[in-house]
């Protein structure tokens, strides 16, 4: 029952901090809570449709097809996190001031709310077609009592919301002319993480060569299977053990957005000031 | 306008670096292919022997009834292997040493370890 408990709570974690950290970032834009239902509910439904077509997916490409699928989800939620901070980098201020009143750009908050519910629905959906096959895979083994998996399972599930909680309302501690710097980095630190994944599925799928492999080897002082390891892995990418080419992707993402978005607050600065 | 400039020369390097890396792919010639068995459960066999500093191959065999995990920290790879399916997961090049995985779906009974030397 502890075993499937901690399974899923594992696969929520991730999609849970996400969500909890993007209802902060959030804060004060128009119907905030209908999108992230939406995206929650649209990842459910497609990690129901993609645990279902595992099977076929999986022989795509010579058998990588389960890596690449994972890679370009991987991918697409890094584009929509860095939009996100981007985006932010141009309104948070104006959030800020006034971020408990509807932003004033309505058009343009209601873009920035379906980027990050796409964000949402893509983690949902990697995280929770795993949590599909992992629970489809218990349950259709005789061994397994049918009362200690759904109890494991609901109980890990519980766990993972209470961190999505805890995480949100953590942040809603923080003051708000603080609060859209802490989840721009919390936001960075993630893009940079899931590329550094995607490109691990892609070496795995022999896509991508691993270049130094690895790159530098940190077990000693902090095991990516410990707690704390595992941990920093979701939140900011952390591997004890990465090769060349995910630490190449984490960075240019990392430089990437930070870069892009220092721009854009830079030209706003500049349109603003008078003449 | 330095601000455009400067920061067109920074992201055009790491733009044509991505580029390349892509345009590499697919990466260096396997030479070795090895074949993991998984039975009720278990990994067939529970050791394997890889060459150090190559790319292996490995083909990851389920034949149960129920998907499966591969899953190790140490070789950095993680794959699910739907049931009756066979699947690639290319490892290494591996510094020597040993290498522990398992099956996250079934941590009891699926244990192995890959040897590097």
């Amino acid at each position: 029952m502890f075993g499937s408990a901690l399974i899923v709570f594992r696969e929520s974690l991730e999609a849970v901090l996400l969500i909890g950290i993007f209802a902060a970032a959030a804060r004060g834009l128009p119907s905030r809570n209908r999108w992230l239902a939406i995206g929650i509910a649209a990842g459910l439904l497609g990690a129901l449709l993609v645990g279902m077509l595992s099977e076929p997916l999986a022989q795509l490409a010579n058998g990588a097809g389960q890596d690449l699928f994972n890679a370009v989800v991987l991918g697409v939620a890094v584009l929509m996190l860095a939009w996100h901070n981007i985006w932010m980098a141009s309104h948070g201020a104006e959030m800020a001031r006034a971020a408990k009143r509807v932003v004033a750009d309505v058009r343009s908050g209601k873009r920035a709310l379906s980027a990050i519910a796409l964000a949402i629905a893509l983690a949902v959906l990697r995280e929770g077609s795993e949590t599909v096959l992992f629970i489809y895979s218990i349950a259709s083994s005789q061994e397994t009592r049918l009362f200690d998996l759904i109890g494991g399972s609901l109980l890990g599930f519980t766990a993972g919301v209470a961190a999505g909680v805890a995480i949100y309302a953590g942040l809603l501690r923080i003051p708000v002319r603080w609060l859209f710097s802490v989840t721009g980095a919390l936001i960075l630190l993630l893009a940079a993480g899931m590329a550094g994944q995607m490109a691990r599925f892609l070496i795995q799928a022999d896509w991508l060569p691993p270049m130094a492999s690895p790159i530098w080897d940190s077990s000693w002082l902090l095991s990516g299977t410990s707690t704390l390891g595992s941990i920093l892995h979701i939140l900011i990418g952390y591997e004890a053990k990465p090769t060349g080419t995910q630490a190449l992707f984490y960075l240019a993402t990392f430089a990437l957005i930070a870069i892009a978005s220092y721009w854009v607050k830079q030209q706003r600065f500049v349109a603003r000031a008078p003449i | 306008m330095m601000t455009k400039q400067s920061l067109t020369s920074v992201l055009l390097p790491i733009a044509a670096s991505l580029v390349s890396l892509l345009t590499a792919s697919p990466a260096m010639a396997v030479d070795i292919e090895l074949n993991l068995i998984i039975k009720d459960h278990t990994f067939f066999p529970a050791e394997l022997k890889v060459p150090a500093g190559q790319k292996v191959k490995l083909m990851i065999d389920n034949q149960d009834a129920t998907a499966e995990e591969f899953e190790s920290h140490e070789l950095n790879r993680e794959k699910v292997i739907p049931p009756k399916s066979k699947l690639p997961v290319f490892i290494g090049p591996l510094t020597p040493g040993k290498y522990p995985f398992f099956g996250e779906f079934n941590q009891a009974t699926a244990r192995g370890i890959i040897i590097a030397e």
